[in-house]
Order: structure tokens, then C-alpha cells, then sequence
């Protein structure tokens, strides 16, 4: 669709807001309808048109794949290092109370790291699907069957 | 003694944390040690909490509150015996079979996708003991989705393209499964108000309409008996075995079921408590006809495989039938016959599929991809495999119940069970039952030792020892849990008493 005029500049001109809305719904999820899940599948919905308004070897050299893997795994230790960052600072596994002398602040602290977490690995499962499917018999190495 | 308070946790996020680790560096070698480190710490993990159980006064349970949350309102670990029995079972095996593993994985597995074998296999790993530790109804549903989906992957990377078909169909009834289990959840959560397993079962009692109990329970009961493969839901089972990699198999067979078993041991005295489960339902004669059922249909159509890893999946279904025929007694004997077997089946069967992965790897020509392990390939294979041939036929007798041997201890605690009962016909059928197990661990016998060389046999080689000691542990748990049972039967006698307790 590379050569088709109107998506490729409605393209150029929605994927920016899309990623931004993407980060607001990420950001503003603590006081209304949001978080960390819905923001990292906008986050790759925008990717998702990019690849398709101008090919997946396009995307695949803004986003390689394996930033997408990493992404996958980083997401997960995140998470699971706010629930260490817990134990450490003397309090169980996952708990937000001690992550500031103030417990509301740790709580705000520990949910907003959880959710950065969650949106990475969302972002990256999304997007690997994504490349999955659409690489199959385009590219010898994935498509073998 | 700050790390000690926090093991429970450490328990499920140590391999946890590996998968993710294991995928961002993307090195089949690193990927490697990070998760059978992780495994291993598991393992120390599991038996610290079995010292720190044994410390408490008997029926004791230590309680960890995720996130410092108090239950019932937050996620809660409980360690109670028979958790840190099963976390033992799991997180062992897990450990033995990881580090047996590279020679087989190398073989069996592509090379480019070992690290996500690896990580695939943790967050199993992870799901299995995140299932076994909490307290959580919910939670439990959570960890089973993580290992099951993680299993699927497994046994999707047997190289054999059947793999394919196999993991597809276990997924599709596995999701059956926990999507019944989920439903049986949510019954108990409208019922009760709560989520945690053990507040639950106190709510539980005050309950005034049965017929919603009753549905949780059906819901609760097929979802957890299509995980666990109870005979006729075993469906997915054989070909799952059968061409997932051999490593794979080990881990499944000896964890997976018996996990589900433990779920099921936890709602139905935990949560429904004897009274109404055992009582007022017909449900232990169906627990028996299906357990029945299994050990001869199971066990019979065992005997006549061809494929050796088959055979032993199908004995997999009919020992199933024997932990499930314990709990059909609802007494003390009959519970504790259950949890020792599946303590008992499955190092047995780990060690069984463990050396039949080394087996696989010596009668196959290097290059080529693995071969199916026919009875054609096992003619006079003694000679040329000497100890694997013997570890498979000494876990075997443990699957007979020879006595001097694992299996033994769990038959005669039936026995005993059904002795109580004045259910006479029941130990004939125990007994006729195990002559069926002699059947087909006859078979093997017969080919590897009595029938001659072929000609044209090839090079066979004995497997390597990285493999062979692993697999020789767990023969030898096998046969040391059939002379010294102090471990086995006093901790299951324990949790089966207080279980017993609790439901009343």
C-alpha cells in the first residue's frame, strides 16, 4: 500500500497520536478507564498499520524482531522485579507499601512500575503474533511448512 | 533468617524469573544453566520449606501474604505437608531432569529454539508450583493456565510433525478443562464470597442451596479430571506422551498429572469437605467404577502397544486409576495410598522416560532425527545398553508394585484401605491389575534380554553418564521409597490425617 496516497499520509498522520494515545491511556490509567493491557495493544495496533501501510520489512527494520522478544521478556522482569524490589526493601514479595516511606506513594509507585511492565510484554506478544502470522510464506526461515 | 521468611515466594519466582532471562539472552547454552540453576534453587527452596513444616506442630501450615495483603482479601500461600511433599516431587524431578537434559534436547529439539525450550519449561515449571503453593482458587486457575500453555509449547517441539496434532488436541481439552475449572471457581466465588481456598471451605458449610454446590462440583470435578487424565478424559494423554521430546515426557508424566491430583485432593477435602462430597453423592462408586476402569482398560491396551513410550503413557493412565481408587475409600489408608503413589508413579515414570530418552539417543544414527523407540529396536538391546535396561526394568517393578519397591508401599496401603472397607473383590482386582503391569514390563524384558541381535543392528552406544546418573537417581528413589518409607508414607499419612480432619 506503499504507493497508494491517502493511507500512506493518513498513516503517517494517525500512528503518532495512536502511540501517544497509546501512552496516555498508559499513563492516566491510575484515575480512569486504562492501563498497562489496553495500552500496550494500542501501542502495537499503531505498529500493526504501520506494517501494513508499508510492508512488514518497513517495520521489521524499525522495530526488529528481536527487540519484540526482548520486549516480551522485559515486561515479565519488570514485574517480577517490582515484586523483588519488595523483599528487598524488607517487606514480602510484591509488596507496594514499602516502596516509599509514604504507603500511598509506594502503592502508587509499585502499580505504576506493574504496569509499564505489563504494557512491554503485551506490546511485544501483540506485535510477535503479528509478525508471525504475517511473515508466513513470505520469508523462508519462519514459513517452513 | 530474613530469606527464609520469604521462601514460599522465592519458590515460584525463582524459575520463574529464568524464562523471561532465558528469552533476552537468547543462548541455548545460557539459557541452560540459568534454568536448571533455577530449578535446582527451587528445589533447595522446596526442601527448606519442608524442614521449616516440620518445625511446626503437626497439622501446621505456614502462610505467606503476597503483596502484604491479610487473606481473605489477599493472595495467600499456604505450606501445609502434603504442599511441601508435592513441591518436593516437582521442583526434584524438575531439577534431575533439566540436568539430564542437554545430550537429549541437542538431539531431539532444533537448536535454534532451545532457549525458548528452556524458558517454556520454567515457566512450566512455575505454573506447577505456583498451583501446588497457593491458596488462591483464583490463583490456581491462573498457574494452571501458565504451565498448561507452557506444556503445550513443550510437547508442540518434538520433532516428530504427530507432535503437532498432539499438542493441539491436549490443548483444546486442556482448555476445556480450565475453562470447567474456572466456571466450578466462579459457582464456589457467588456462593461464598471469597476466593481463598481455605475461607472458602469454612463459608462453605453455612451454604443453603445445594444444588449450586452440586454444579461447582460437577463443573470442578470433569475440569480437574480431563487435567489430571482420569480414564475416560484421557484422551490427550497417550499421543501427548508419546511425541513430545523425551525430556518433556519425563517432567509431564512424573509433575503434571499429579498436580491435578493434588487440586483435586484440595477441593474436594478442603473445600466441599467429606461430608457433602463423599456422603451425599454416589461419587465415590463413580471415582471407583472410572478408576476400575482405568486399570484394566488402561493397562490393557498397554500390552499391546508397539511404541515404547506409548506403552508406558497408557500404564501412565491406568496408575492414574490406582490414586484415584484411593481416594475413592475417603479414609485415612485410602488417602494416603493416593498421595504416596503419586509420589511413588512418579519416579518410577520420570526414571522410565528419562532412560527411554537415553535409549532413544543410542540406537539412533547421529544426524538423522530421533527414531521411535519400537519393540523392533529393543531386540538383545540389554547386551549393547546394559544400565538403561536395568534402570527400566527396576522402575518397572516399581510399576508391578514387586515389593521391595516404591509401588509396593502404594498397593498395599489400597489394599489396606480396602481390606477396611470389607471390600475383599477390590484387592483381587488390585492384584489382577498388576499382573497386567507384569505383562507388558515383560515385553521389554523379553526383547532386550532374550531375543538375539539383529544383523544389521547398527552401532548402538550406551547413553552418556550426564544422562545415566539423573536417570539411576530416581531408579534408586524408587526402589529406596519401597524399603525405607518414613519419608513417603509418615508425611502422606500425616497430610491424609489432616485432611481427613479439616473436612469434618
Amino acid at each position: 500500500m506503499v504507493n497508494d496516497l491517502i493511507p500512506r499520509v493518513l498513516g503517517k498522520l494517525l500512528i503518532p497520536f495512536i502511540l501517544l494515545f497509546a501512552l496516555y491511556v498508559q499513563f492516566h490509567g491510575d484515575f480512569g478507564p486504562g492501563g498497562g493491557f489496553q495500552a500496550g495493544v494500542l501501542f502495537a495496533a499503531g505498529i500493526v498499520l504501520h506494517a501494513l501501510i508499508f510492508g512488514l520489512a518497513n517495520t521489521r527494520r524499525v522495530i526488529p524482531d528481536a527487540l519484540v522478544e526482548a520486549m516480551l521478556a522485559c515486561g515479565v522482569l519488570i514485574y517480577a522485579g517490582v515484586g523483588l524490589a519488595g523483599i528487598l526493601l524488607g517487606g514480602n514479595y510484591l509488596d507496594y507499601f514499602v516502596l516509599d516511606p509514604n504507603p500511598v506513594h509506594g502503592q502508587h509507585r509499585g502499580i505504576f512500575w506493574v504496569e509499564v511492565g505489563v504494557a512491554v510484554t503485551v506490546c511485544g506478544v501483540m506485535l510477535q503474533i503479528f509478525y508471525l502470522f504475517a511473515a508466513r510464506g513470505h520469508d523462508g526461515a519462519d514459513g517452513t511448512d | 533468617m530474613s530469606l527464609a521468611q520469604h521462601l514460599p515466594a522465592l519458590q515460584v519466582v525463582l524459575p520463574l524469573i529464568s524464562a523471561p532471562l532465558a528469552v533476552l539472552l537468547r543462548h541455548g547454552g545460557v539459557a541452560f544453566l540459568l534454568v536448571t540453576a533455577g530449578a535446582w534453587a527451587a528445589f533447595a527452596a522446596a526442601v527448606a520449606l519442608w524442614l521449616q513444616v516440620d518445625l511446626l506442630p503437626a497439622g501446621g501450615v505456614l502462610t505467606y501474604h503476597i503483596g502484604n495483603w491479610a487473606p481473605p482479601w489477599g493472595i495467600e500461600y499456604r505450606v501445609d505437608r502434603l504442599t511441601s511433599f508435592v513441591l518436593v516431587l516437582v521442583s526434584g524431578t524438575a531439577a534431575l531432569v533439566l540436568t539430564y537434559g542437554h545430550a537429549s534436547i541437542e538431539r531431539e529439539i532444533a537448536r535454534a529454539s532451545h532457549y525458548l525450550y528452556y524458558a517454556m519449561f520454567a515457566l512450566c515449571l512455575a505454573g506447577l508450583l505456583g498451583i501446588t503453593i497457593t491458596g488462591d482458587a483464583f490463583n490456581v486457575f491462573v498457574f494452571l493456565e501458565i504451565s498448561s500453555l507452557a506444556t503445550y509449547v513443550l510437547i508442540a517441539l518434538g520433532r516428530d510433525r504427530r507432535a503437532l496434532t498432539a499438542s493441539y488436541r491436549y490443548l483444546i481439552l486442556g482448555t476445556i478443562g480450565a475453562t470447567f475449572f474456572v466456571i466450578g471457581v466462579g459457582f464456589l466465588y457467588l456462593l461464598t464470597g471469597t476466593l481463598n481456598i481455605a475461607d472458602m471451605g469454612a463459608r462453605l458449610r453455612d451454604v443453603e442451596n445445594p444444588r449450586a454446590v452440586l454444579a461447582a462440583l460437577a463443573f470442578l470435578t470433569v475440569g480437574i479430571s480431563l487435567k489430571l487424565a482420569l480414564f475416560p478424559l484421557h484422551q490427550w494423554l497417550p499421543n501427548a506422551y508419546t511425541h513430545a521430546p523425551s525430556t518433556v515426557t519425563a517432567f509431564l508424566a512424573a509433575t503434571a498429572t499429579k498436580v491435578s491430583v493434588y487440586v483435586l485432593i484440595r477441593f474436594y477435602f478442603g473445600v466441599f469437605g467429606e461430608s457433602l462430597v463423599f456422603q451425599r453423592l454416589p461419587l465415590p462408586e463413580i471415582m471407583l467404577g472410572l478408576s476400575l476402569l482405568a486399570l484394566f482398560a488402561a493397562n490393557l491396551i498397554a500390552v499391546f502397544q508397539d511404541n515404547l513410550k506409548r506403552m508406558f503413557a497408557y500404564s501412565s493412565v491406568g496408575q492414574i486409576g490406582y490414586i484415584t481408587l484411593g481416594l475413592s475409600f475417603d479414609s485415612v489408608h485410602g488417602l494416603t495410598a493416593s498421595i504416596v503413589h503419586l509420589f511413588n508413579h512418579g519416579v518410577a515414570k520420570a526414571a522410565i522416560f528419562l532412560l527411554i530418552g537415553g535409549l532413544v539417543l543410542g540406537i539412533g544414527r547421529p544426524g538423522a532425527p530421533p527414531p521411535v523407540p519400537t519393540f523392533k529396536h529393543l531386540a538383545g538391546l540389554a547386551r549393547r545398553m546394559p544400565l538403561t535396561c536395568l534402570g527400566i526394568v527396576l522402575a518397572g517393578l516399581s510399576l508391578i508394585g514387586v515389593p521391595g519397591t516404591g509401588g509396593f508401599i502404594s498397593k498395599w496401603y489400597l489394599v489396606l484401605a480396602a481390606m477396611e472397607q470389607r471390600q475383599y473383590w477390590l484387592v483381587g482386582a488390585i492384584l489382577l491389575s498388576s499382573l497386567l503391569a507384569v505383562a507388558y514390563v515383560w515385553r521389554f524384558v523379553e526383547a532386550a534380554y532374550f531375543r538375539p541381535v539383529p544383523g544389521d543392528g547398527g552401532v548402538v552406544r550406551e547413553a552418556p553418564l550426564v544422562m545415566l546418573i539423573p536417570a539411576w537417581i530416581l531408579v534408586a528413589a524408587s526402589i529406596w521409597f519401597g524399603l525405607d518409607t518414613s519419608l513417603t508414607v509418615g508425611s502422606a499419612l500425616d497430610a491424609a490425617q489432616s485432611l481427613l480432619r479439616s473436612g469434618t
